[in-house]
């Protein structure tokens, strides 16, 4: 366990950025989002959650996958060149880190992601843990813990320190780096933190939230309930909710004519948009109550399904505070609760 | 806001509508989410309150569809939205009942958690009929204050009016909350230099997710196949590949409701990354209004919308250099 | 200014209204007037077919400059269309002078099927004000740029 005084953060941030990339929480225009650290940039580590999920850093919202040129009378393809740089992201929360766990499952698996994969093998990790967590937050539902995350470092802001413990290979790696910066602490702080972060979640209304009845086999049950045809009516079918989320995988791939070649990119898609997984017959999905009850049966019915029991939510609580329309899965999972409870 | 719920009641016992187009309570303090209720019983989760900002006119598109009378309750500045909607044959007149509602500003809770309160357990002072100009806030670290108009969204601030321009009857006061031009940010922008405005809006476009979520509230945003929604369309709908595609698509949104919008400050309240989006509409609307005449969408169901219409003497594009 | 030997060359888009610029630039041509290279002609049906879209994609694939070339007011083939085409690329340019963009990017000129010599000056006008402004960096998809 180490620990660096906050007033020296600028310069661990500077000597960090010396050898890789490093991406944390900036705060542009009244906003706080991950990005690319500069001396100028306004790092806003007391932020609790970033808009947009640092999922970006591992899965960005577009990325390039290769590009057709002409050349003569022969098509040249130059595939887009993957993730070769170490770099470092900085001030994830614990559910965030659990995100990715989620996005592991899906792109990690067979058939490889190996755009995703490169940069996996590549970043590494610094989570914060939470110092006040928010009545929009749930992550105890999902077995995270606020107090303690995941991560290759572990980092505690507490009082005028921030306390660092590496807990994996490329942890101990980056400690190595930054050793001149850091000094012993022990770890008395960190656990009085980790008590008083547990004791604000046990106050917050959603954390003791229940998910009785939602599982992978729940499938059939779920789909057919009537309810769902009530839940929609007020959402707008924007994508705000999934754009937000730490576990949204669903991607699009997508032409562009430049003029000069083509570019074919991906870019995250959303369940909630008319043509989400358009093919060529047309969509199977046709209205916004079947888009709607796929994002929520995606995350808590055939996500579990296919992974062992685990959910696709993290319980980040982003989408609670962002939807226009103040819809959301904990509304969602109460709804049919209480439903059942009448039953 | 009982007297909104027994007149609710009233009308649906009575066969008068068919169902009741408002709010219903969240499971915050500060999250109501717009729906029907179709029945006397469901009325009990009815709330009407300073979270109640969703304009319920956009939602009027669909219940114009559905069989029977919908009663809406619809804010001041909601009914500036139906009217132009009305307009644009849109919405069904002879389908709806409207109840004007009063309105003492609408609140942002974000603009609650800017002030640094979090852990929020109950808010007082939110309810329409409270008299008073600060908000209680329960949270887990104690009770905290707020000024009232400093949790107000910023349409509030710049307010058209507590007149309701359409309605079968009204309930309850409203109380003024303007305090603002609305176009004075405009004309700040308006005078920054090139450079200067174009990094203003760069900053601020950089942030947009295309989420859509400005387009999908706004009630001028009518159409039912938007072109940004063609997947023939080279910068797609969902995608911010290059930093062009969100000026493309905020320019060509605000274009296409030039001369609709009615300034009710829908698309800057949703959006999740807090982009000033009115800041566009706005340049429009008094572009509009110093150039053509002063023209208020919504204002009625009748006359010509300025990009429908043109005079002889119009001002040349030029004029734009001109005006410097 | 002297345009030859700038290393910059623009690219100028111009669309032009098919009754009377169009042919206001054949005349141009037929009566040996000059315009530069650089302007690539668009023909439209009426100037009031010109969708605010058509000028942003321009830029988008890498126009320095955009002119829109209709009948005088008045003159319109179908009566009205270039009156309600003012009041379009009016509210347009003023809101890309808004956003930033260098407002002598765009321009409107009524030319009619006579005017082969109105027509080379505009042209002519309009480029070197291009020239003048440079490479158009604001309004680009950089994608279009390799």
């Amino acid at each position: 366990m180490y620990k660096i005084a906050k007033e020296n953060l600028s310069a661990l941030f500077r000597l960090i950025a010396d050898s890789q990339e490093l991406y944390l929480p900036v705060k542009t225009a009244g906003q706080v989002n991950f990005a690319a650290w500069s001396e100028e940039a306004e790092v806003a580590l007391d932020t609790l959650k970033s808009v947009k999920s640092p999922k970006d850093a591992f899965f960005p919202q577009s990325e390039g996958l290769y590009t057709v040129r002409r050349e003569g009378k022969k098509m040249k393809v130059e595939p887009e060149e993957l993730k070769s740089q170490d770099f470092v992201v900085f001030g994830m929360k614990a559910c965030d880190v659990k995100g990715l766990e989620v996005l592991d499952n899906v792109f990690l698996a067979d058939p490889i992601d190996t755009f995703y994969a490169a940069r996996r093998e590549h970043g590494t990790i610094v989570a914060l843990a939470c110092h006040e967590p928010e009545e929009s937050c749930f992550c105890k539902v999902f077995g995270v813990d606020a107090a303690d995350p995941a991560a290759d470092v572990a980092a505690w802001m507490i009082g005028e320190d921030l306390y660092w413990k590496a807990l994996t290979e490329k942890g101990e790696a980056l400690t190595k780096k930054v050793k001149e910066l850091l000094s012993d602490a022990d770890e008395t702080a960190v656990e009085a933190e980790k008590e008083a972060i547990r004791g604000i979640a046990e106050k917050l209304p959603y954390m003791n939230l229940s998910l009785d009845g939602w599982n992978g086999d729940a499938l059939s049950e779920k789909f057919d309930d009537k309810l769902w045809e009530e839940l929609y009516k007020p959402c707008l079918a924007c994508g705000t909710c999934t754009f937000v989320c730490p576990t949204c995988q669903c991607y699009d791939i997508k032409d562009y004519n430049t003029g000069n070649s083509v570019s074919r990119y991906r870019c995250w898609d959303s369940c909630m948009y008319s043509d989400f997984t358009m093919m060529a017959h047309g969509n199977n999905r046709t209205s916004q109550m079947q888009r709607f009850r796929q994002r929520f049966m995606h995350k808590l019915v055939y996500y579990p399904a296919n992974n062992d029991g685990m959910y696709s939510c993290v319980g980040c609580g982003r989408c609670v505070e962002k939807c226009p329309a103040s819809l959301n899965i904990v509304k969602v999972i109460k709804a049919f609760q209480k439903q059942g409870g009448e039953r | 806001m009982q007297e909104l719920i027994n007149r609710a009641k009233e009308m649906l016992d009575d066969g008068t509508v068919a169902r009741v187009l408002g709010w219903k309570a969240g499971d915050l303090p500060y999250n109501p989410e717009p729906a029907y209720f179709e029945d006397a019983e469901s009325l009990k989760d009815f709330v009407y309150n300073g979270f109640c900002g969703a304009n319920l006119s956009k939602y009027m598109i669909e219940a114009s569809k559905l069989e029977g009378k919908t009663l809406v309750f619809l804010k001041p500045c909601d009914t500036y939205s139906f009217n132009q909607l009305i307009k644009e044959h849109r919405v069904d007149r002879e389908k709806a009942y409207i109840i004007g509602v009063g309105c003492k500003g609408k609140l942002d809770i974000e603009k609650i958690r800017a002030q640094g309160i979090k852990g929020i357990e109950s808010i007082e002072g939110a309810e329409i009929t409270d008299d008073a100009d600060t908000l209680k806030v329960q949270t887990i670290y104690g009770e905290k204050s707020c000024a009232y108009a400093d949790a107000m969204l910023e349409r509030c601030h710049v307010c058209k009016g507590k007149e309701h321009k359409i309605y079968d009857e009204q309930i309850g006061e409203s109380k003024e909350t303007k305090d603002g031009e609305r176009f004075d940010e405009v004309a700040r922008i308006e005078a920054m230099a090139p450079a200067e405005k174009f990094a203003f809006f760069q900053k601020e476009l950089s942030k947009c997710i295309r989420c859509n979520a400005c387009r999908n509230v706004c009630p001028a945003c009518s159409c039912r196949k938007c072109v940004f929604d063609s997947n023939k369309f080279d910068s797609a709908q969902k995608a911010n590949v290059d930093s062009f595609e969100e000026k493309m698509f905020h320019i060509i949104r605000a274009f296409h409701v030039a001369g609709r919008c009615t300034d009710c400050g829908e698309c800057s309240r949703v959006c999740p990354q807090g982009i000033p989006l009115h800041l566009f509409n706005r340049k429009f609307i008094k572009d509009i209004d110093e150039l053509y005449g002063e023209y208020q969408a919504g204002d009625d169901t009748e006359s010509k919308a300025p990009l429908t219409n043109y005079t002889f003497e119009d001002a040349e594009p030029s004029i734009v250099g001109k005006r410097g | 200014m002297s345009i030859e030997n700038k290393s910059f060359r623009p690219k100028i888009v111009a669309f032009c209204c098919n009754w009377c610029s169009y042919a206001g630039a054949d005349l141009a041509g037929s009566s040996r007037l000059s315009y530069p290279a650089d302007v690539k002609i668009i023909r439209v049906p009426c100037s009031c077919r010109v969708n605010p879209m058509f000028i942003l994609r321009a830029f988008e694939k890498g126009a320095d400059g955009v002119i829109m070339c209709g009948c005088h007011p008045g003159d319109c083939h179908y009566s009205t269309g270039n009156f309600y085409a003012r009041r379009r690329m009016t509210l347009l340019f003023s809101m890309l002078d808004y956003i930033g963009v260098e407002n002598g990017r765009t321009r409107v000129e009524w030319v009619s099927a006579a005017e082969g010599v109105k027509f080379s000056d505009t042209m002519n006008s309009f480029v070197e004000k291009i020239y003048s402004l440079g490479e158009n960096v604001r309004l680009g998809d950089l994608r279009c740029r390799n």
